[in-house]
């Protein structure tokens, strides 16, 4: 069974523990801005939600990518870039509904959440459960997918 | 079943996968019209600035087509013939098919001036194009750039990092003019000027002449002459509509490009088009646009397939996205960021330090269009909000307040969060 991100905004504190956990897992550095994953925080509402990359079936940004650069890691079901194979094009950037794949211009290749391999970062730190990895057909996952449903311009499409 | 496919570009190579996943014993036939291997040309830039090889260019990897039993063919299809449901191929053989895709793609148009079909002058287009200008264009060689539409600026990056001196002549008044407006035209050639790149806008080419033995002399109608080691011709493309004009008999419905309806079939039955040759219907407007990019290329690739294999499926429209990175400053419009009529709109500016956010809202007070200069990231959302077509509600007034709230706007009004 794969696994998936199941991020529960009503548990998130706003710590921010998961984007320097994801910042220094990736790129060795606590730096929020180079985290994968991002909190919003909406002060109107008192209200946070952390926002990553769902691994959504339609992977735009697989298809988008004219050098197979972006490819399905088989052991984790991640979407994940291949560094050699990126010519940084960006086409992903905007393919990408969701703006959860970036630019990074320090290498000149585009970064992603790639679930760490397996074991993401983000949620071994999260201190309140609100970002765990479990089985991929629980239904907080579901209702990310919902999400993506709705920018699905092949919504219609039965395949 | 017996599926032909003309044009092995991103949409004829995605519709050639899409069918194979559904259809486990059909005969898939993708003809590619050029003797290389099925390769990518935007990926075209990055080869001339050595970023990669010719490898990297390669759509797929070695084997791959025969891994899903596509039988690659290096030939072009000359004519389809949809009375007899044969297409005609470039060596004079015939071939049937039960269904076809035309992904013929586009080719590089030239504005009628005299001297461009002389040694020197190339377009930008494929493989043999980018070694002819890799062979010119060398540390301190003269080039001159016609066109500095979305090709000619991916290309005069790659120009500018082989060392060359580069001189960038545009007709119109701007830069860009197809993806982004005055300001972040004018944004993207004062980056472009500071980096030492000559631009001239307004400027149309009138003759091209030979100067000496090995350069040119391209004549403006100003009455400037600038003189060139190599002419890179860049003034836009137009759907390659040969193989459905050479035929006789049933003629199929084109506009500017092949007409599709919304599952990508062509006005003959068990014809279908997807990717740059095709007109197809705007995601908004509903009227027939050819936007002629990769993300478009490969829906469409993907919805003819599930209608060829007998997998009803729409295509929801095309939205034009285009993202530019232009020696460092990277560019993206979505959508009809010129806005659209009864509409609202907010334009942040800041032309000292490159940045530049306009948002188009239409009257029902959702997103419909944008442009953005430097923006820092998650800049796939101006999509999201756009195709999902979400109401932004309290959010429309909040980002005209402050229009870099777009990735909250979309987490609030798209994803559920907020």
């Amino acid at each position: 069974m794969l696994k998936a991100l199941s991020i529960l905004p009503d548990k998130c504190t706003g710590c921010m523990q998961c984007e320097l956990a994801c910042s220094y897992e990736h790129e060795g550095v606590f730096n929020p801005a180079r985290s994968r994953i991002r909190v919003f925080h909406f002060h109107d509402e008192a209200r946070y939600v952390p926002y990553t990359c769902t691994q959504c079936a339609e992977a735009w940004c697989q298809t988008a990518c004219p050098v197979e650069a972006i490819q399905v890691n088989p052991a984790t079901g991640a979407k994940e870039v291949l560094d050699n194979l990126c010519v940084g094009c960006k086409v992903c950037t905007i393919a990408c509904p969701f703006g959860t794949v970036n630019y990074n211009q320090a290498t000149g290749k585009v970064i992603k959440c790639d679930l760490c391999g397996g074991d993401p970062a983000c949620a071994r730190y999260c201190p309140t459960g609100a970002i765990t990895y479990v089985d991929a057909d629980l239904t907080a996952y579901e209702r990310m997918r919902t999400w993506a449903a709705r920018t699905d311009t092949q919504a219609q499409a039965t395949a | 079943m017996r599926y032909l496919i003309a044009g092995a570009g991103p949409a004829g190579v995605v519709a050639a996968e899409t069918l194979r996943r559904h259809d486990h014993s059909a005969t898939i036939r993708l003809f590619c019209g050029e003797q290389e291997p099925v390769y990518s040309r935007m990926a075209i830039p990055y080869l001339l600035s050595n970023k990669i090889d010719e490898r990297g260019t390669w759509l797929r990897e070695p084997g791959h087509f025969e891994t899903l039993a596509v039988d690659l063919v290096h030939q072009r299809v000359e004519t389809v013939e949809p009375d007899h449901h044969t297409v005609v191929l470039s060596d004079g053989r015939r071939e049937t098919y039960d269904r076809m895709l035309i992904a013929t793609g586009a080719r590089p148009v030239s504005p009628p001036v005299p001297g461009l079909d002389q040694p020197g002058v190339h377009h930008c287009w494929t493989l043999a194009d980018a070694r002819a200008i890799a062979a010119r264009a060398r540390p301190g060689s003269r080039v001159v750039l016609m066109g500095a539409g979305f090709i000619g600026c991916i290309i005069l990056e790659a120009l500018v990092l082989r060392g060359v001196r580069l001189t960038v002549l545009e007709a119109e008044d701007r830069m860009v003019p197809r993806m982004l407006d005055a300001t972040a035209g004018a944004m993207l050639r004062s980056w472009c000027e500071a980096k030492g790149v000559a631009i001239h806008t307004d400027t149309r080419v009138q003759a091209v002449e030979p100067m000496g033995a090995e350069a040119l002399a391209v004549h403006c109608e100003q009455g400037t002459v600038f003189p060139a080691d190599l002419l890179v011709v860049a003034t836009g493309v137009a759907p390659n509509l040969d193989p459905v004009r050479n035929g006789s008999g049933a003629t199929l419905r084109t506009g500017r490009g092949l007409q599709v309806d919304s599952r990508q079939q062509t006005s003959a039955p068990d014809v279908y088009a997807a990717g740059d040759v095709c007109e197809a219907a705007d995601w908004y407007t509903g009227e027939g646009a050819v936007y002629a990019i990769q993300p478009v290329a490969v829906e469409q690739g993907r919805i003819a397939a599930l209608n060829m294999c007998g997998r009803p499926a729409r295509y929801a429209g095309a939205l034009p996205m285009n993202v530019l990175d232009t020696l460092g400053l990277v560019t993206v419009s979505f959508g009809h960021w010129s806005g659209v009529a009864g509409g609202d709109s907010v334009r942040q500016s800041d032309p000292e330090h490159h940045r530049y956010l306009r948002l188009e809202f239409d009257p029902q007070g959702r997103l419909v269009g944008a442009i953005a200069v430097g923006l820092p990231g998650h800049v796939g959302v101006l999509r999201g909000l756009i195709q999902s077509g979400a109401p932004l509600g309290p959010w429309q007034a909040r980002l005209k307040q402050a229009p870099g709230r777009i990735a909250e706007a979309y987490v609030a009004r798209v994803a559920g969060g907020g």
